[in-house]
């Protein structure tokens, strides 16, 4: 473009190279040195992979994989461990709504009668900032760190994952859900309050029905989640395929690690499917 | 008149609750019998917890937790473990997003005319490596790649090459087409038009689904060392095994403190660049 305005240029033909060839050189040789550090922090050796015995262990370990593990005794043990896995994941959800929901009304800035004069009074803010650290605090700790926690307590078992999921979705949901309330049209629930409705009142006739596609949209999602994490539980010992498919890997039971694998592939990929297709029907 | 009249006229009245034509109402039920069956079929062993024994042992636990460790070479070790797994998350990251794009080239319709014979299968393989999570990648890469972090990085790069190269293809597949078109009916190559057309235009939207990755692999590398897999996980593990639980009350605290860290500067980065 310049070029056309200063007509005492000469006319240059295109570039034969690239122009900022330079630049390319110097940003990409600066990021290697800056990955150097991290590579050493992390003992980033790939050459160990090469190694004669890690290659032939390796190499045992994946070719029996193949047959795939099909008796019927393991094929209803697999069948039985993945119906206790989506359990638990829609048992710890349906729990961290009943931590979520609670704990979503106490926080929703919207819902708050002292804010519609302009500043929140004193307790009720307090009491809002309160409940959002605790949401922090639940959702901060990584679901398997609860676990690991409660199989101490209750010892091993379904239980521990459960609650673990309940409490670190819990906190999510509650987070997530707050921000859905107050992001959407707030008009109709403010001139409710003004008018002397109650917060539930006001909650389910002027808030709720604004966003509870979204909100059920967000749920849906993270049913998908738990799903995932579920299986990761059971590493743990919270029982379910993961706990099952960490005895095999131990066992070095290359069969039916791969079957089980291939399960829960298959088994997300019905989540997600299950899980999209709800969220494009609620719109 | 024998017949009573409604209060309201009927078209005003609320729909009845269940209708067997409406498929809500079929969902909800399913819903709900998918929820009553689930803890139903768990054995939840409710008593247990909630039971006099339980809150006693419960409380020792977390009587147990204090005070955290603070001696200085405990510390140390903590932090030294706080820094291996940012070191697993960002280099985990940094590899899965070279080769998230690698595959999402072949995973993706790069012109209207592009037979994109590979696009199928290509997704297909971002699709497994993306439903198997971190931390069983990590246990199964422990067999090859032995106890510690480059186990956990590969276990990050894996999981994210298959998010990463996923959204990549998306947005490479929704790129502008007229630079690209421009070149093409110069002739210029594949190679070139990607280069010069395609990643100029996608590379902001890489880079923040990258820095998005990032943010969560942190989360998750805390707790890949739980199978053996380096970082603040495996520590945690090691002395909770110990039922050393002022270091694991330290270790808990370090995560913690990690977590917030990082959503606090998500969370300003994020409201000062759309601002």
């Amino acid at each position: 473009m310049l070029s056309l305005k200063t007509p005492a240029l000469p006319v240059r033909s295109a570039p034969t190279h690239d122009p900022a060839w330079l630049g390319r050189v110097f940003w990409f040789s600066l990021s290697l040195v800056l990955l150097w550090p991290l590579g050493v922090a992390t003992e980033f050796k790939p050459w160990v992979l090469l190694e004669p015995q890690n290659v032939k262990i390796s190499a045992q370990f994946i070719g029996s994989f193949w047959p795939l593990a099909l008796d019927a005794e393991f094929l209803t043990m697999v069948a039985r461990d993945t119906w206790r896995t989506v359990a638990m994941a829609t048992a710890g959800v349906t729990l961290a709504l009943v931590v979520a929901l609670p704990l979503t009304l106490l926080n929703t800035r919207v819902l708050s009668v002292s804010a519609l004069s302009g500043r929140m009074a004193r307790g009720p803010y307090w009491l809002r900032q309160s409940v959002r650290w605790l949401l922090i605090f639940l959702r901060s700790i990584p679901e398997l760190v609860w676990a690991l926690v409660f199989v101490r307590v209750v010892g091993l078992g379904p239980t521990a994952g459960v609650l673990a999921i309940a409490l670190t979705y819990g906190g999510m949901l509650g987070k997530v859900y707050g921000e859905i309330l107050e992001s959407g049209e707030t008009h109709a629930t403010e001139t409710l309050l003004r008018n002397g409705s109650g917060r539930l009142q006001a909650f389910f006739y002027g808030l709720l029905p604004t966003s509870a596609a979204e909100l059920t949209s967000y749920t849906v999602y993270r049913w998908e989640c738990a799903i995932r994490s579920s299986v990761v539980l059971g590493f743990v010992g919270a029982g379910g395929l993961g706990q099952q498919l960490d005895n095999s890997m131990k066992m070095f039971e290359g069969g039916e690690v791969a079957s089980m694998l291939l399960v829960f592939i298959a088994l997300v990929a019905l989540a997600d499917r299950v899980s999209a297709w709800l969220r494009k029907a609620l719109g | 008149m024998t017949q009573a009249r409604a209060a309201n006229d009927t078209y005003k009245l609320p729909p009845p609750l269940f209708n067997a034509r409406c498929k809500a109402c079929w969902f909800v039920a399913a819903l709900l019998l998918l929820v009553a069956v689930s803890f139903w079929t768990l054995d939840l062993q409710w008593g247990q917890f909630f039971s006099r024994e339980a809150a006693r042992s419960m409380g020792r636990f977390v009587a147990e937790f204090f005070p955290p460790d603070t001696s200085p070479e405990f510390l140390k070790k903590v932090a030294l473990g706080a820094w291996e797994t940012l070191a697993m998350s960002a280099l985990g990251t940094v590899l899965a997003a070279v080769a998230g794009l690698a595959l999402a080239l072949p995973a993706s319709r790069l012109h209207d005319g592009d037979t994109a014979w590979s696009r199928t299968p290509m997704r297909l393989v971002l699709n497994a490596l993306r439903s198997i999570p971190e931390l069983v990648w990590a246990a199964l890469l422990l067999i090859s790649a032995g106890l510690g972090p480059f186990a956990g990085t590969l276990a990050l790069a894996l999981h994210t090459t298959g998010v990463l190269g996923r959204l990549f293809a998306e947005a490479i597949e929704n790129t502008p087409p007229g630079p690209g078109a421009a070149l093409r009916v110069q002739g210029v190559g594949n190679f070139r038009v990607f280069v010069y057309a395609t990643l100029p235009q996608v590379l902001p939207q890489l880079m923040s689904y990258t820095l998005y990755r990032w943010e969560n692999n942190i989360r998750a590398a805390a707790v890949l060392g739980v199978v053996g897999a380096g970082g603040l996980g495996q520590l945690l593990a090691f002395h909770m095994g110990l039922f050393q639980m002022n270091k694991t009350a330290t270790i808990l605290g370090a995560m913690l403190l990690m977590v917030a860290v990082v959503d606090a500067a998500s969370h300003t980065s994020r409201r000062l660049l759309t601002r």
